[in-house]
């Protein structure tokens, strides 16, 4: 595991050296995409709270760090952390009024919510700059850097270096208290009031956070395209992020990283055939892994990791421990 | 005066294509507890058949009445298809399925007819009638007579016939219904179909008004939802109420309040969907639920 991790970091520090410019620019878009994707989760996955209007949170991280980039100035040192912040505070906000709409009436509301941040963003034009949106200063590299990496490689590690951080934090966090409190409100939540668990804090809490994540993916994105607009955060732009969690696995660390790519390279693929394609097959996939294939693609490749482990070794973990049980009892 | 009923009667017409699109959510809600998301793309799809149907030589009306029957069809297929393997599975899940749908449609409706704006043609003549001092168009009569009597039939149906009592039944009591010798799981098929049709016409009504393109449903099935929610998704008759008095209500916030105009209907639908489910969650018609502990 351990061994695993050193080998996918050492792969994505060297890897801008050997590829093209454009595809380092790509990838810098899977690190982004991953921690939205985790935020979703933490969200659905851990706490079991659907939200399909996870776009708002990136629109919301996206226009704070361009206006702060934009009209104050400020670098993105200071309004990447700012965004995560707003969002992660609008975040609770909603959180709030999800405590009261259980279910299929969640998922109401946040494509809704969805649907109206395009309307929003246009109408507020002093702030926003309506339908052209606003432009950023073109991304670079810090001055003393300059002469040795390019924008997009030092945005790629920025970012990237931002996903592990995030990563972390969501690993440490959720495999103690708070991911436990979290899995046994979304299973019974009357038994895990019970024993003690207070449902308004790990439930609020949980969409703050996945909220901020999506904020700084959000910030990421307008810094990195130098722009943003309100069509980008469109109800396709949250649907596209939950279809990224599932298809990715909704349980997983690693689903959120399949997800970001998925959601980066499945439409470019696409688009190459029609413009039309990129939503059939995401929806003809959402489809099939949710029928066939509940846990996405890191279910699906943990299970074959499985298989291949057990026909490696023939005495698998399951037998010797029936084998324990039995002697035991003899 | 004469401004205010104008924009009550363009509101009601509005509000007659949303209650419509309304009660197609809460036929499927009703009997399986779960939200169609795919429900306005259904009937975008629809909507291009019988635009394809009318380009092809059949004149209009013919072209709604085949398409009705293969909107009907396809909804079946559809539910027996792919709804029916996760019939009993989380309403998560459904939701999920139905996204999905959703999705995939809207990329069909693309590929086969493109983004590009089309013009429907209007089964009504788009002349201004006038009543003493003020002017209705007849294709706002139109649209409230035909979506109201679609959803008058629907309420005969379900009301009058032993179909519909054996609808009502099952969605009410599944158990007992298998017992009785309904067969529960081909009514939601059937639900499915109706539902579909009641979305297909919603969407003949509404493609002259708004252009035809594989997103022209989006925008009302959020109003959509706002009705449902806001009459209570478990009440057919809340749906109309809640769709009719939310056409209004959008038709005169946009006519006299400046600061929401246009601009701002859809943001309104969301804090109406939140402030109902905030502080009556039944909506106006709907019963309260007590949860069993």
């Amino acid at each position: 595991m351990r061994l695993a991790l050193v080998a996918c970091g050492l792969l994505v520090a060297l890897l801008p050296w050997v590829i093209p410019p454009f595809v380092t620019f790509q990838l810098t878009y899977v690190a982004a995409y991953a921690i939205a994707i985790l935020g979703l989760v933490i969200l659905i996955g851990y706490s079991g709270q659907i939200s399909l209007g996870h776009g708002a949170f990136m629109a919301i991280g996206g226009y704070t760090a361009a206006i702060l980039l934009a009209g104050a100035g400020i670098g993105y040192w200071v309004s990447i952390p700012l965004a995560a912040l707003l969002a992660g505070i609008v975040g609770i906000g909603l959180g709030f009024v999800a405590l009261r709409l259980a279910g299929v009436y969640l998922a109401l509301a946040t494509l809704a919510l969805a649907a109206s941040v395009p309307p929003l963003l246009k109408r507020f034009k002093a702030l926003t700059g309506g339908v052209q949106g606003l432009s950023l200063p073109s991304p670079h590299a810090p001055g003393p850097l300059q002469p040795f990496v390019s924008s997009e490689t030092w945005f790629y590690y920025l970012t990237w270096a931002l996903a592990a951080v995030a990563f972390a934090l969501a690993w440490f966090v959720l495999r103690g208290r708070v991911g436990r409190s979290l899995r046994a409100l979304r299973d019974s939540e009357i038994a895990a009031v019970a024993f003690g668990v207070n449902p308004v804090f790990y439930k609020t809490l949980a969409f703050g956070w996945s909220a901020a994540y999506a904020g700084i993916a959000g910030a990421i994105i307008a810094i990195v395209t130098a722009y943003a607009s309100p069509d980008v955060y469109s109800v396709a732009l949250s649907l596209e992020l939950l279809i990224g969690v599932v298809i990715g696995g909704l349980h997983s660390f690693l689903g959120a990283i399949l997800g970001g790519i998925v959601v980066e390279f499945l439409p470019l693929w696409a688009q190459k055939i029609n413009p039309a394609v990129e939503s059939v097959v995401y929806g003809v996939a959402l489809i099939l892994v949710v029928i066939f294939a509940p846990g996405g693609l890191a279910g699906g490749l943990s299970r074959l990791a499985r298989a291949l482990r057990i026909q490696a070794t023939p005495r698998s973990r399951p037998a010797s421990t029936i084998e324990a049980i039995s002697e035991k009892s003899a | 005066m004469q401004e205010l009923a104008q924009q009550v009667v363009s509101g009601l017409a509005t509000g007659s294509i949303f209650a419509s699109m309304a009660l197609a959510l809460v036929l499927i809600y009703r009997s399986m507890n779960v939200i169609n998301f795919a429900q306005g793309e259904m009937a975008m799809l629809s909507t291009f058949v019988a635009w394809e149907l009318n380009q092809r030589g059949l004149p209009i009306w013919a072209a709604f009445a085949l398409t009705i029957v293969i909107a009907f069809v396809g909804a079946v297929a559809l539910e027996r298809i792919v709804i029916r393997p996760v019939e009993g599975a989380a309403p998560l899940t459904i939701v999920i399925v139905t996204l999905g749908l959703f999705t995939a449609f809207n990329g069909i409706a693309g590929w086969i007819w493109g983004y590009v704006l089309k013009t429907f043609p209007s089964p009504f003549p788009t002349t201004p009638v006038r009543v003493g001092d003020v002017a209705f168009s007849l294709q706002d009569i139109g649209i409230i007579v035909v979506s109201l009597g679609t959803l008058l039939a629907i309420y005969l149906l379900f009301q009058k016939t032993k179909l519909g009592l054996a609808l009502r039944a099952s969605a009410l009591y599944p158990e007992q219904s298998r017992l009785a010798g309904i067969r529960v799981s081909w009514m939601l098929a059937l639900g499915w179909g109706l539902a579909s049709v009641v979305g297909a016409i919603s969407g003949f009504m509404v493609a002259p008004v708004v252009f035809l393109e594989p997103n022209m449903m989006q925008g009302i099935i959020v109003y959509a939802f706002a009705a449902a929610v806001l009459g209570g998704i478990e009440s057919p008759v809340g749906a109309v109420v809640g769709g009719l008095s939310l056409g209004v209500v959008l038709a005169l916030l946009g006519a006299y309040v400046d600061f929401i105009g246009t601009d701002l209907r859809l943001p309104v639908a969301f804090a109406i969907i939140v402030i109902v489910l905030m502080v009556r969650p039944a909506g106006l018609f709907g019963r309260q639920k007590a949860v069993r502990v």
